[in-house]
């Protein structure tokens, strides 16, 4: 998206000098996301800029731009100290809509996921000779880094495969040849997940919020990548190994599917 | 080969009744089937509402009598409107669901009349289907994020593989029932639709913003401790003016400017939340609250700062209306899809993603 670089101005934070020009990396739903670099220039950080929307009243704008910033904060702190994998926050101004983070190498887990698929073939018909296994591991390590979030008490929102990274694991981690083609196909999903984008975020230990906070990510999950939507019982079964209360969220779960679908549908 | 495909041109009527307002459509579809080049044409769409007296909502019986008595009517004058004969109509598409059973059935045994008696095709459509083909069609929005928002649904949806996927909805009420509900409370005419009412008293609203609670839960949101909330207020208000967020008084005018900035930012927000996720800067605003030029006004401002654009039709194809049924209605039926007599049936529940879009790549 580099064409969108000159498209915006950028916080002020940002034009102040430094050793490393900015990067706009994306729009993403709230705001935009620089890469920059932090004190140092060897130190990459992620910047996440919230600027006015300019369709929303501006006091009710300046409220929750300021109390989302803050409490994002917050949880990633909070999370960050509990071993929850999630970027570790550098600074921040959440009057003026800005937070400096650790910079996550690697790319969205939906684009890992939809790299993966896209290589499999069309119309869902399963060819038995492929091997599942590498986007197995990845829904294995979202069910566990979701059941790590839960742990600690935190409810993410907003959770979807964009709003977690694919962090790549250190060369030599990896098993097996680097060369061998079979591995190169598996590479689109492999790695590490860490949640991002805590904007909606809050602090709960109740069954019902875990349980919606799944259901959430359920139907991006099956909306967003349909064909793998099976995949994710694979997910709820890691996640239901994480912590003494997982077993009882996800009995909660059906309950909230079940709510779901009865929700009343009047035109 | 199917003498269908050979037509060049086809035509249906749509019935459409699912809540209190009564539609019929007649509809032209002209070119190959599934060609870029077809087009479609609105030959007739005829609407008549059912209007309860303020503070009243509109209740399923009345409903279902109303849409009775006029179906015949409103047919007639479908066909004249559009000068056609009997002869000249393929197939009769009705609404299936989701709505309030008693209108909804009324509709299906009208259009099963009609099926029997003219010796033609039925075909059942989804309502939310409809609103979404029919906004596709007006605009020519090709691949948008699709904000659904009416009396009975909202829904942030986009297509994908065949269906169209609900990528957030309301949690507990529909937009369109809390701004009815409020009009109720504050006795607001439902003369032409409540919503229209609340949008008019808005603009003389804005000196305050009350504080409402702003609730949105990714890509869905809810409105039921909003409308509390602003039932709350109102109660206030009544009993001694009320107090702002500075201990001023305020109106139902400033009410309704609070509540209509307040529901309408949560939807743009996941409205673009959604478009953020797909990757997508085109909005299609469908149902009866996609009227409401302020939504259309922050939808636009959303988009344009995305570099995308918005896409919303007027009254004439946001409110229910019988043209959409028929278009959805005539894309289905130009696929193969019937539905036989015996299982023309209606349901006051059927989502959006339950139906095969067969006729989309
Ligand atoms: N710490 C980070 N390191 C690297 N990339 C990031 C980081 N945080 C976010 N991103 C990238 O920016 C995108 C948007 O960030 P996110 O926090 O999800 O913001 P939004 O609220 O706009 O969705 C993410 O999908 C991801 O690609
Ligand atoms: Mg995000």
């Amino acid at each position: 998206m580099a064409a969108a670089e000159t498209q915006f101005p950028p916080p002020k934070v940002l034009t102040y000098p430094a050793a490393t020009p900015p990067m706009l990396i994306t729009q993403g739903a709230e705001g935009r996301l620089y890469k920059t670099t932090h004190l140092v220039p060897t130190r990459p950080c992620a910047l996440k800029y919230r600027p006015p929307k300019p369709y929303r009243h501006p006091i009710l704008d300046a409220r929750l731009t300021k109390a989302r910033l803050a409490s994002e904060a917050k949880v990633l702190e909070r999370c960050w100290r509990e071993g929850v994998p999630v970027p570790a926050v550098y600074a921040m101004d959440p009057a003026a809509g800005w937070m400096m983070m650790e910079w996550i190498e690697g790319i969205p887990v939906r684009a890992g996921i939809n790299a993966w698929l896209g290589e499999r073939p069309e119309d869902g018909t399963e060819a038995p000779v492929v091997d599942d296994t590498p986007l197995v591991d990845l829904m294995k390590g979202i069910g566990t880094a979701v059941g790590a979030l839960h742990r600690t008490g935190v409810v993410h929102g907003d959770l979807t495969t964009s709003n977690m990274m694919l962090r790549p694991r250190e060369a030599g981690q990896a098993n097996g040849d680097v060369g061998d083609e079979k591995n190169a196909k598996g590479k689109a999903v492999e790695g590490d997940v860490v949640l991002i984008d805590f904007g909606l975020a809050t602090q709960s230990m109740s069954d019902e919020d875990r349980a919606v906070d799944l259901y959430v990510l359920e139907r991006a999950f099956a909306s967003t990548h349909p064909r793998a939507e099976r995949l994710f019982t694979i997910l709820l079964d890691s996640y239901g190994k994480t912590f003494k209360k997982a077993p009882s969220v996800l009995a909660k779960l059906e309950d909230v599917r079940m709510r779901g679908r009865k929700r009343s549908m009047l035109g | 080969m199917d003498p269908l495909a050979k037509k060049k041109r086809r035509i249906a009527l749509g019935c459409e009744g699912s809540a209190n307002k009564l539609g019929i459509g007649i509809i032209l579809h002209e070119g190959a089937i599934g060609s870029p080049t077809a087009t479609a044409t609105v030959l007739s769409n005829i609407r008549h509402t059912f209007v309860s007296p303020p503070g009243t909502g509109f209740l399923p019986k009345d409903t279902a009598h109303h849409h009775r008595t006029l179906f015949a009517r409103l047919a007639k004058q479908a066909l004249a409107d559009a000068a056609l004969g009997i002869a000249d109509v393929d197939c009769i598409c009705y609404t299936r669901g989701p709505g309030m059973g008693a209108p909804l059935g009324a509709v299906a045994v009208a259009a099963r009349t009609l099926a029997l008696l003219w010796g033609r095709p039925l075909v059942g459509v989804n309502h939310c289907v409809g609103h979404i083909e029919m906004g596709r069609a007006i605009t020519g929005a090709d691949h948008p994020v699709v904000l659904y928002v009416s009396g009975g649904n909202s829904q942030v949806i986009a297509y994908a593989e065949q269906r169209y996927r609900i990528f957030g909805e309301t949690l507990d009420i529909a937009v369109g029932n809390c701004l009815d509900r409020f009009a109720r409370t504050l006795a607001i005419s439902n003369d032409p639709a409540p919503g229209y009412n609340i949008e008019q008293l808005a603009k003389r609203g804005g000196r305050v913003l009350l504080d409402l609670p702003y609730a949105v839960k990714g890509m869905d949101c809810s409105f039921s401790g909003i409308l509390t909330r602003a039932e709350e207020l109102a109660a206030q208000m009544k009993a001694n003016g009320g107090k702002g967020p500075d201990g001023e008084p305020f109106t139902p005018a400033d009410l309704c400017f609070s509540l209509q900035e307040t529901v309408f930012a949560m939807l743009v927000e996941i409205t673009e939340r959604a478009m953020a996720h797909v990757g997508s800067n085109q909005v299609l605003i469908v149902g009866g609250v996609g009227c409401n030029e302020r939504l259309q006004e922050m939808m636009g401002l959303m988009a344009a700062d995305r570099g995308g654009s918005v896409f919303a039709t007027d009254e004439r194809f946001c409110i229910d209306n019988g043209i959409m049924i028929a278009h959805a209605g005539l894309l289905a039926y130009e696929t193969g899809f019937r539905t036989p007599i015996e299982e023309s049936t209606c349901t006051q529940r059927f989502r959006t993603d339950e139906v095969l879009v067969k006729w989309r790549k």
